[in-house]
């Protein structure tokens, strides 16, 4: 299959960057960076990674399945992920993950009918210092109130 | 590395060499510590905990299979912190065990359930419904229980390093985690059944073997697998005389803890409903039943006046009788019969071999050797498929001591994937392009070479020259099909070869001469079957089959007498590398006789002094007239295997011509397979990992 310029140039790169027989280790953020560009980890994109890095579709299979930020079902164009592990939950990530819930009409890992929003509890995403936190995407959001969280969905409303 | 280092174990002094694991340094003093996730010869995975040991001046406990043992180190196994330990490991990995002991296949002899037993687990402070998930049917042999999995990961290992298959793999993470086959909802693999074996629950459990007994109700018998050359021996698990399992449950012989398909499914042929339970005498054209009595006056008749007219007889012997059997029947050819016209289906060239190896000795690769040699160069053969066993110890030989391994063949065979150079040449050009290896063999310091049926005549002696021009050791194998093959050549099944490898300087026919033939009186077919391609005979001999089976050599016979098969009897057999083995005998087949006892009869039908036909008896003559064969008994009497001597020259002319492997796969072992229900339900499953198209 073919990919856009700039995800074969990260391919390349990675493909470099590890020593002789240590291709594999390319696997997660091939993955990775693969379904940002295809909206999720696809069989044509296993296929690929596969006959690139030399690894059986097995092992793509245990690695997919064990890290939940890989995705073989699209996600929403915006991908809300609330943390609701202890340092955020003592700070109200709870309360924010009910509220995403309710506004959005979501359920975890359920993405609207316009394909827009995508909404997931997570575990700790190593912001605990700023709990309780919010990641849209690759962006944080740090001690995100109520009030702040509104205006976040209202944003990504408008960004549509 | 041999630098022995000195510790204390539960107040006892031991030693071991340096970089031994604590697991295995105490075991030699008596100590078990338990474990689940380790498995001797693996890689370590430190996931179960159940090996935890109190170490002075170690601030925690710590795990004896991943610990080396250091000089002055103070262990100790059991305290009842560590006992503490462990039992609530147990309590964790019973939180979601369905504890249904009673019907599970493992029951009596489950690692886990002996474990709950010795730390009295018996309570858990989890009251959490538990998850049932349903049993999953991954192939014809592989059956699944993901509650019951205490996932130690030792199948998913086993498959990866022992097998070089890796077709399981875990899924998910922490009480999700589950082991998953490679096609989604079935295995594209081996079906060797060895995760089945190392399972230590019961998990993973085996398709013919499931819920037809209880481990203790089986007699376990220990005896040779009956399919290929390589020899594994196999623990019979036998009930109201029919072999229910087979695993070589005390790891101990050539091939340790494993089996492949043939020899840890395939036992199940002698069961097959095609089975012959009566002679058959041809009566107006047709096979009809006759009693023993009358099927060898009849047989014997007929031997006495062919004999007595001074007429021709024909006979082809088996790549599968005992050394006993062979060694009563070429007495009875030659000196019974008189005649040299013996021969059986030849699958390899071992006589040029020990011919070109004259007087040097020693140069003959036992399987130890196999797993020892720094390199091996393995020509024309798929060493995976033709000789699982041999296979299996290479790759080990890989991983524990880094073995360099060269597959000189036609196309790709899974050798390919540890090697470090595969030549790709024609059959027959394999001994030409060892010369490109020599430096790094050189370098190496000491090969093994196996070489498969392309290499023969000729083409061995320039290999000897090769390995000879190295000037570092080296040691041979020649490459043969069956479970006996290499003893029906030393036993004398050639018109060539007396036993020992003596030449016989006499004329005689060989197989295809015989069939070939206008001349014959008489053709005694033993356990073999030339006519597979049923084609007719040239002449009209008297045809006498001894069979398991109505193979197409047997349906064109005057007389069939039903055979015994090898888990039938007691005797020896010679493995592919020259080493000696004990069958003993498993259990009886109705109607049948172990082929010697059908000699003996018939000898004493015809009046003939061949002298005393049981297999001790036998053995005995063999072991102090047999060139090479004087083993010690002792060693075949507890189930070792003693490697022969038999040395060259041997003066004769091999016919190449008539070497021939039979090429058999994982799944097939010449006439033998069809009737294996085992083997046959796998056929759907060729093992794809040979067209490439499962990776
Ligand atoms: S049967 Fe053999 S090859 Fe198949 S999964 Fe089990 S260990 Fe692997
Ligand atoms: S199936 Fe058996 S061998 Fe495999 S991880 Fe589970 S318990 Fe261990
Ligand atoms: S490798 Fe050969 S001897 Fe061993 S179990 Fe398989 S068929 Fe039997
Ligand atoms: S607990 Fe939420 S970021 Fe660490
Ligand atoms: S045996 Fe040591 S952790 Fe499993």
């Amino acid at each position: 299959m073919t990919f856009s310029p700039e995800l074969e140039a990260k391919f390349d790169k990675l493909m470099k960057s590890y020593p002789p027989g240590r291709l594999r280790s390319a696997l997660v953020p091939m993955l990775l960076f693969g379904q940002d560009e295809l909206g999720s980890i696809t069989p044509e994109l296993i296929d690929e990674i596969v006959n690139r890095i030399g690894v059986t579709r097995l092992q793509v299979q245990e690695v997919l399945s064990y890290y939940s930020m890989l995705h073989t079902k699209p996600l929403g164009r915006h991908h809300v992920q609330v943390c609701t592990n202890i340092s955020c939950l003592l700070r109200g990530g709870d309360k924010l993950w009910d509220h995403v819930c309710e506004r959005t009409g979501l359920k975890n890992k359920e993405v609207s009918a316009d394909g827009q929003v995508s909404i997931e509890e997570v575990e700790c995403i190593g912001a605990c210092s700023w709990a309780p936190a919010v990641q849209v995407n690759y962006d944080f959001h740090h001690n995100v109130t109520r009030e702040e969280l509104d205006r976040l969905l209202d944003g990504l409303e408008k960004k549509q | 590395m041999s630098d022995l280092v000195h510790l204390t174990i539960d107040g006892k002094p031991i030693e071991a060499p340096a970089g031994t694991l604590l697991i295995d340094a105490v075991r030699k003093y008596g100590i078990e510590i338990p474990a689940f996730c380790y498995y001797e010869g693996l890689a370590l995975q430190a996931a179960c905990r159940m090996c935890l040991v109190e170490v002075e001046k170690m601030p925690k406990l710590q795990t004896a299979c991943t610990l080396p043992v250091a000089e002055g180190m103070v262990v100790r196994t059991e305290t009842p912190v560590v006992a503490d330990a462990r039992k609530a490991m147990l309590e964790l990995v019973l939180t979601n065990h369905p504890l249904d002991c009673p019907v599970c296949d493992k029951g009596g002899e489950c690692e886990l359930q002996d474990m709950t037993f010795r730390y009295g687990a018996g309570e858990g402070r989890f009251n959490e419904t538990k998850q049932h998930i349903d049993e999953k049917q991954w192939s014809p042999v592989v059956f699944f229980d993901r509650p019951r999995c205490i996932l130690c990961y030792r199948c998913v290992r086993i498959c990866n390093e022992g097998m070089g298959v890796a077709a399981l793999g875990i899924a998910n993470r922490a009480v999700t985690s589950e082991i998953i086959p490679n096609e989604a909802d079935h295995l594209n693999c081996d079906e060797c059944g060895m995760c089945i074996d190392v399972c230590p629950v019961g998990a993973l459990t085996s398709g013919p073997y499931r819920y037809k007994t209880r481990p203790w109700e089986m007699d376990h018998i220990a005896t040779i697998c009956a399919h290929c050359a390589d020899g594994c021996k196999t623990t019979l698990g036998v009930r109201n005389n029919s072999i229910i399992r087979a695993n070589n449950r005390d790891h101990s012989g050539l091939n340790g803890d494993f089996l492949c398909v043939k020899g840890r499914f395939a036992f199940d042929y002698g069961a097959s409903q095609e089975r012959l339970q009566t002679p058959l005498a041809r009566v107006d054209g047709k096979l009809e039943p006759i009693s023993w009595t009358r099927a060898l006056k009849t047989i014997a008749a007929k031997f006495g006046e062919v004999r007595q007219r001074g007429g021709a007889f024909g006979v082809i012997g088996s790549n599968h009788t005992t050394n006993e059997e062979n060694y009563y029947l070429q007495k009875f050819a030659r000196q019974g019969l008189g005649t040299n016209n013996i021969d059986h289906h030849r699958t390899g060239d071992v006589i040029t071999l020990i011919d070109a190896l004259a007087g040097k000795g020693g140069q003959l690769a036992t399987v130890e050797d196999i797993y020892n040699a720094p390199a091996v160069v393995v020509l024309g053969c798929d060493l995976s498929h033709q000789h699982p066993m041999l296979a299996y110890q290479l790759r080990a030989n890989v991983r524990h001591h880094q073995a360099q391994i060269y597959p000189i063949t036609p196309g790709p065979v899974r050798e390919d994937n540890q090697a470090t150079r595969s030549l790709r040449v024609d059959k027959g050009g394999e001994v030409e392009a060892l010369g490109s290896l020599a430096a790094e063999l050189k370098q190496a310091g000491g090969v093994v070479i196996l070489y498969g049926d392309p290499v023969k005549g000729d083409a061995v002696r320039k290999l000897v020259d090769f390995g000879e021009s190295l000037g570092v050791p080296v040691k041979y194998v020649a490459l043969v099909d069956y479970s006996n093959s290499r003893g029906a050549i030393e036993m004398g099944l050639t018109p060539e070869l007396l036993p020992g490898m003596t030449p016989s300087n006499t004329g005689g026919m060989r197989i295809g001469q015989m069939l070939a033939s206008t001349d014959l009186d008489v053709l005694w077919v033993v356990g073999a079957n030339p006519l597979k391609n049923r084609a007719a005979l040239a002449g009209k001999p008297f045809l006498v089959v001894q069979d398991l089976f109505r193979t197409e050599t047997a349906e064109q016979a005057d007389i069939v007498l039903p055979a015994g098969s090898a888990y039938e009897k007691n005797g020896t057999v010679t493995n592919v590398c020259g080493q000696v083995q004990m069958l003993k005998k498993g259990i009886g087949a109705m109607g049948t006789k172990t082929d010697l006892d059908i000699f003996a009869l018939l000898a004493k039908e015809m009046k003939l002094d061949l002298g005393p036909a049981t297999p001790d008896a036998l053995l005995a003559e063999i072991r102090t007239t047999v060139k090479g064969y004087d083993v010690v008994l002792a060693v075949l009497a507890t189930g070792g295997a003693a490697m022969t001597g038999v040395n060259g020259p041997v003066a004769i002319d091999v016919p190449v011509d008539a070497i021939h492997s039979a090429n058999d796969t994982m799944y097939t072992s010449g006439s033998i397979s069809r009737y294996s229900k085992a083997l046959t339900s796998l056929m759907e499953y060729p093992g794809e990992l040979y067209s490439g198209k499962s990776k």
